[in-house]
């Protein structure tokens, strides 16, 4: 059962990923990550994590995807790109495959040296991060939160802050004539520059 | 008979998320428009909270499943600056690449 549930979620991820990577319509590259997700909260499932396939639906395909799709619709991106020319020919398509290649390489080695097992002490009985059979995850889940990781929690609100505050100064309309000396700007618009 | 030698142990798990993380840097590396160089990151970060989960499950540890709780809240604040970083480059130039931000380059 669990291998079936494995090659379907599975094979849902490996999928997603590969249309990320080849589509060349960014709506559809949006999509694609949704199946990729989705596939990623199925295996979670079948891992006994159920909190987080729920949060990784609600807060991956529900909030990130969903601003993505707004960004595109906002900016009115979403028109196929030209595939010869964007995702870049040549030598750097070959590098970039072989540095893909060296990415997967390195845990496969891993896996090889250690027969695919987790080198790890692991939690002991008594520890207070051992999962305990027959309690909910999202029981055992808050106690780490709100004790262990305390301190670490309440931070997150401050970097949450600091992301709100840094979306509103980035996404804010700056007046005219202040982004003229703006290098982004001349560096981003040659056309304003070029002779009529 | 198949079935019963093809178990699903935990190194699948591993290995599907090295996999994902390996063809989510390929189209960061490939890719030149910013939004879905961005879409790459989600899905690497996404491969490494799978691992997380799976060592988890492995060590008996709850601890692998707060921190992917910490990659969530982490993920949504970047998806919140980058998106705004994109979003003021791209107001000022539509068909902006990766290629078009030069300014720190020396």
């Amino acid at each position: 059962m669990e291998l079936f549930v494995f090659l379907v979620a599975g094979g849902a991820c490996i999928a997603g990923a590969l249309g990320v990577v080849l589509n060349s319509n960014p709506v559809h590259v949006a999509l694609s990550l949704v199946g990729t997700l989705f596939g990623i909260a199925v295996l979670f499932v079948a891992q006994e994590a159920h909190f987080l396939a729920a949060v990784q639906i609600i807060v991956y395909a529900g909030a990130i995807v969903v601003l993505f799709l707004f960004v595109l619709m906002l900016l009115g991106v979403d028109q196929a790109e030209d595939l010869s020319i964007e995702p870049l020919g040549g030598a750097q398509r070959i590098v970039a495959l072989l540095v893909g290649l060296a990415v997967l390489g390195l845990p496969l080695l891993a896996f090889r040296s250690t027969d695919g097992d987790a080198t790890g002490a692991g939690a002991q009985p008594g520890d207070p991060n051992l999962v305990r059979e027959g309690t909910a995850d999202i029981a055992q889940l808050g106690e780490s939160l709100f004790t262990t990781y305390l301190f670490a929690f309440e931070v997150t609100s401050v970097l949450l802050v600091i992301a709100v505050v840094g979306a509103v100064v980035m996404s804010r309309k700056v007046k005219r004539a202040e982004y003229v000396d703006d290098p982004l700007v001349t560096a981003t618009q040659p056309d304003t520059e070029a002779p009529a | 008979m198949m079935l019963a030698v093809a178990e699903v142990t935990p190194a699948w798990y591993l290995l599907l998320g090295s996999i994902l993380f390996a063809i989510g840097a390929v189209g960061l590396l490939v890719r030149r428009n910013p939004l879905v160089m961005f879409m790459c990151v989600e899905l690497m970060l996404n491969a490494v909270t799978l691992t997380f989960v799976t060592f988890s499950r492995m060590l008996h540890d709850i601890d692998g499943q707060t921190v992917v709780v910490f990659v969530l809240v982490v993920a949504a604040a970047e998806v919140v600056i980058g998106l705004g970083i994109i979003v003021a480059l791209l107001r000022k130039k539509p068909t902006a690449t990766a290629d078009d931000i030069t300014v720190l380059k020396g």
